[in-house]
C-alpha cells in the first residue's frame, strides 16, 4: 500500500494521507464510473482485477525470486481447469466454491512445484525457456485430451461453469433492492475480487519483508552468496514457484466461475507474456508495479479498441489495425520500450530490496534524493 | 521396413532445416550469451518476403523458370533478413550488452512478438499457399519409400551451407575474428578485432541462414503465415542446447537427432501408449528433450563450456 500511495503523482510524496484515501476512494467507485461508459467496462475492470493477480503472483516469482517465468499462464489454466472440473455438468458434479478454491489453490502448487524440481539447476534464459515449454505442454494437453477418454473436451474447451456463491447468495445474479434499484452482478464480482486482490497485496507485503523475501531478494541478487549465507536456495525457489503457482491457480478458479467457460485459447503463451509485460511495465520485485502495470496494460487495449477504431475509420475509411493486432502491438513495444529505456519499470523497486550493480542511472540519482 | 525408412527420411529433412536454424542461435548465443527468442521470426520473415516476391514476379514475368524465380525470392529474403537482423542487434539488443540478466531475453521476446505483429498486419492472419517450385511429385528409389525433389534439395542445400559456414568460421580471417570476440570480447578487442562489426556480422549471418531455412520450411509444408517460425524457433533452440550451444557441430548434430526423434516419435507414440497418445503431440517430444537435456546434460552432446550464465 505505501508503495502505491507513494506511486501516486504528486500527492503522494506531498500528503500521503490524502492519497491513500484517493486510491481507495477510485477502487471503490471504479465500477460505478465505468458504468457510466457501459456494461462491458465493468466486466473489463473485473478481467482487469484477475489480471492484477496474475501480475501479483509472477512478481512473486519473476520479481521477488529472479526467476523468469514463460509458462505461467499453466497455472491459471490448472485453476480454471479445476473448477471447471468440479462444478459444471461435465462431470455432472457440482462442488462448492469454497471447497474448489483450496483445491485449484493445491492443485496449481503442486503443479509449480512439479516444474519447479526439474528446473531447479537451470538458471535464467534456459529457466524461462523450460518453463515456456512447460507452458506448452499443458495447452498441448489440454487441446488433445478429448480422446480416447474424454476429459478436458478438447479445443471446445468447457462450458456452463457454476457461478461463484458464496454462502448461498449466487454472485451471477442481480440483486433487486426495492422496485427500481438492482445491484448488477458484475458489481458483485467486482468486489469480491477487489477484496481478493487486497488480501492478495496484504500477504505479499508481509512475505516480501519477511525472512523467506529476504532470502528470495537475498537469491535474486547472488546466488552464490545467498548460499554461503546459509539460505537453502532449492526450498527457497521451490516455495516461490509454489506460491507463485497459487495465486495464479486461484485467480483460474475465479475466472473460470466468472466466465463460465473455459478453452484452451485463454491459455496461450500470448497470456502469459501479456502477465509478464505487465510485471515488467509496473516494476519488476514491486507489488505497486504489478498492480499498476496490470490495471493499465488490461485497460489500455479497450480504450484503444474505442478509440482507435473508430478514429481509423473516419480516417482511411476502413480498419487497418483490429483491436487485437493493437493489443499484440502495443504490449510488444511496451517490453521492448521499457527495457530499453526504463529498464527498472513505471515504478521502481525501492532500493534497498535492488543490486546496486544493476540499477540505472537514473534511479540512483532518485534513490539519492 | 518401409515405413521406418521414411521416417528416417522425414526426420532427416526436417532435421536438416532444425539444424540451419539452430546455427543462427547458437553463434549468437557463443558470442553474447543472448537466447536471440526473435530468431524464428526472421525465418518467417523471410517465408513471406520470398512468397511475396514469387507472387510479384509471376505477376510481371509469367514465362519465368521456377527455378530463376525461386532463386530470386531467395536473394531477396536473404537481403532482407539481413537487413533485418542487423537492425535488431543495433536497435536493440547493442545497448543492452551489459544490462542485468533478464533484460534482453524480455526484449527479444517483445521483438518475436512485435516481428509477429507487424508480418500480421502487412500479410494478414491467413494462411497463405506457399507456390511449390521445385517439382513435389513423389520419387520412389525403394518401393514404399517416397522423397520428394524438394525434400532432397533441403537436404543437399543445407549440407552445403553448414560446410559454407564452418569453413567460414574455422578458415578465414573473418571467423577468427569471430572464435575470439566469442572467447573473450574484450582481449579481441584489445588485440585489434572490431568486436561490434563482429557482432553485427553474426546476426547477419544468422540471419541469412533463417531467411533460407525459412524458404525451405514454406517449401516442404506449402504454406507460409505469420506465426509460422514460433515452433521451429523454439525446436531449433533445443537442438542448439541438445548439440552443446555454442558450438556449431553441435548444431548442427542436435537438429539432425531432434528431427528424427521427433518424425520417429511421432510416428510411433500411437503404438507406444497403446493409442491414448497420439501424433497431435509431437510437439512436446522437443520440450522433453530440452527438459531432459539440461538437467542431466546441460553442457549438451558435444560441448565443452559449462554455461554458467544466468
Amino acid at each position: 500500500m505505501n508503495e502505491l500511495v507513494a506511486a501516486v503523482p504528486w500527492l503522494g510524496k506531498r500528503n500521503p494521507t490524502a492519497a491513500r484515501w484517493l486510491i481507495i476512494i477510485i477502487a471503490i467507485a471504479a465500477p460505478f464510473i465505468a458504468w457510466q461508459f457501459g456494461r462491458s467496462w465493468v466486466r473489463i475492470l473485473d478481467f482487469a482485477l484477475l489480471y492484477m493477480m496474475l501480475a501479483l503472483g509472477l512478481n512473486l516469482v519473476v520479481g521477488f525470486a529472479g526467476l523468469l517465468d514463460l509458462g505461467y499462464i499453466a497455472f491459471y489454466a490448472v485453476g480454471a481447469y479445476t473448477f471447471a472440473f468440479l462444478a459444471s455438468p461435465h462431470f455432472d458434479i457440482h462442488l462448492p466454491f469454497w471447497v474448489i478454491l483450496p483445491l485449484g489453490a493445491a492443485f496449481a502448487a503442486l503443479a509449480g512445484v512439479m516444474l519447479g524440481f526439474p528446473v531447479l539447476r537451470l538458471r535464467g534464459d534456459y529457466l524461462a525457456i523450460v518453463t515456456l515449454g512447460f507452458g506448452e505442454i499443458v495447452r498441448i494437453f489440454m487441446l488433445n485430451l478429448n480422446h480416447p477418454v474424454n476429459i478436458t473436451n478438447g479445443p471446445q474447451g468447457i462450458n456452463m461453469i457454476d457461478p461463484i456463491s458464496l454462502f448461498g447468495w449466487d454472485l451471477s445474479r442481480n440483486i433487486r433492492i426495492g422496485e427500481d434499484f438492482t445491484i448488477n452482478s458484475l458489481f458483485l464480482y467486482y468486489y469480491f475480487f477487489l477484496a481478493a486482490v487486497v488480501a492478495s497485496i496484504v500477504f505479499i507485503q508481509r512475505l516480501q519483508i519477511s525472512r523467506i523475501g529476504r532470502a528470495w531478494a537475498a537469491m535474486r541478487d547472488d546466488e552464490l552468496a545467498a548460499k554461503a549465507i546459509g539460505i537453502n536456495t532449492r526450498d527457497m525457489k521451490l516455495l516461490a514457484f509454489a506460491l507463485g503457482a497459487t495465486f495464479g491457480g486461484v485467480a483460474g478458479c475465479l475466472f473460470g466461475a466468472f466466465q463460465g467457460f473455459v478453452s484452451p485459447e485463454s491459455f496461450s503463451l500470448m497470456e502469459s507474456i501479456a502477465v509478464l509485460t505487465m510485471v515488467v511495465f509496473g516494476g519488476m520485485g514491486n507489488i505497486a508495479g504489478a498492480v499498476v502495470g496490470a490495471f493499465v496494460l488490461a485497460l489500455l487495449p479497450e480504450v484503444l479498441r474505442d478509440v482507435a477504431v473508430p478514429l481509423q475509420q473516419t480516417l482511411f475509411g476502413h480498419v487497418l489495425l483490429d483491436p487485437e493486432v493493437l493489443r499484440m502491438l502495443l504490449l510488444s513495444l511496451a517490453m521492448i520500450l521499457m527495457m530499453l529505456l526504463r529498464p527498472a519499470g513505471m515504478i521502481p523497486a525501492r532500493a534497498r530490496y535492488c543490486h546496486d550493480k544493476h540499477l540505472s542511472a537514473t534511479l540512483k540519482r532518485e534513490g539519492a534524493k | 521396413m518401409e515405413t521406418l525408412i521414411q521416417q528416417f527420411i522425414n526426420g532427416l529433412v526436417i532435421g536438416s532445416v532444425y539444424a540451419l536454424i539452430a546455427l543462427g542461435y547458437t553463434m549468437v548465443y557463443g558470442i553474447l550469451g543472448l537466447i536471440n527468442f526473435a530468431h524464428g521470426d526472421v525465418l518467417m520473415v523471410g517465408a513471406l518476403v520470398a512468397l511475396q516476391t514469387m507472387m510479384f514476379l509471376m505477376g510481371i514475368a509469367p514465362g519465368m523458370s521456377p527455378l530463376v524465380m525461386l532463386a530470386i525470392a531467395l536473394a531477396v529474403a536473404m537481403v532482407i533478413c539481413m537487413l533485418l537482423g542487423f537492425t535488431m542487434e543495433r536497435l536493440a539488443y547493442r545497448r543492452l550488452r551489459n544490462a542485468p540478466r533478464l533484460a534482453p531475453l524480455i526484449t527479444a521476446i517483445g521483438v518475436s512478438f512485435l516481428l509477429q505483429t507487424l508480418a500480421m498486419i502487412i500479410w494478414g492472419r491467413n494462411y497463405h499457399t506457399f507456390p511449390q517450385l521445385i517439382p513435389t511429385t513423389p520419387l520412389q528409389p525403394i518401393p514404399g519409400v517416397f522423397v520428394t525433389p524438394v525434400q532432397i534439395t533441403i537436404v543437399v542445400v543445407s549440407a552445403l551451407l553448414m560446410s559454407g559456414l564452418l569453413l567460414l568460421v574455422n578458415r578465414t580471417r573473418i571467423g577468427r575474428a569471430m572464435r575470439a570476440t566469442a572467447e573473450n570480447h574484450r582481449v579481441a578487442s584489445l588485440m585489434g578485432v572490431d568486436t561490434n562489426a563482429v557482432i553485427a556480422l553474426t546476426f547477419v549471418i544468422g540471419a541469412a541462414l533463417a531467411a533460407v531455412a525459412g524458404v525451405m520450411f514454406a517449401s516442404n509444408y506449402g504454406i507460409a503465415h505469420y506465426g509460422m517460425g514460433f515452433m521451429p524457433g523454439l525446436k531449433a533452440f533445443t537442438a542448439a542446447v541438445l548439440g552443446g550451444i555454442g558450438n556449431l557441430g553441435g548444431a548442427m548434430l542436435g537438429g539432425v537427432v531432434l528431427g528424427l526423434v521427433e518424425s520417429f516419435g511421432a510416428g510411433y507414440i500411437e503404438h507406444l501408449t497403446f493409442g491414448f497418445l497420439n501424433s497431435s503431440y509431437q510437439d512436446i517430444f522437443a520440450f522433453i528433450i530440452l527438459g531432459l537435456v539440461l538437467i542431466f546434460r546441460p553442457t549438451g552432446l558435444l560441448g565443452e563450456r559449462v554455461s554458467d550464465r544466468a
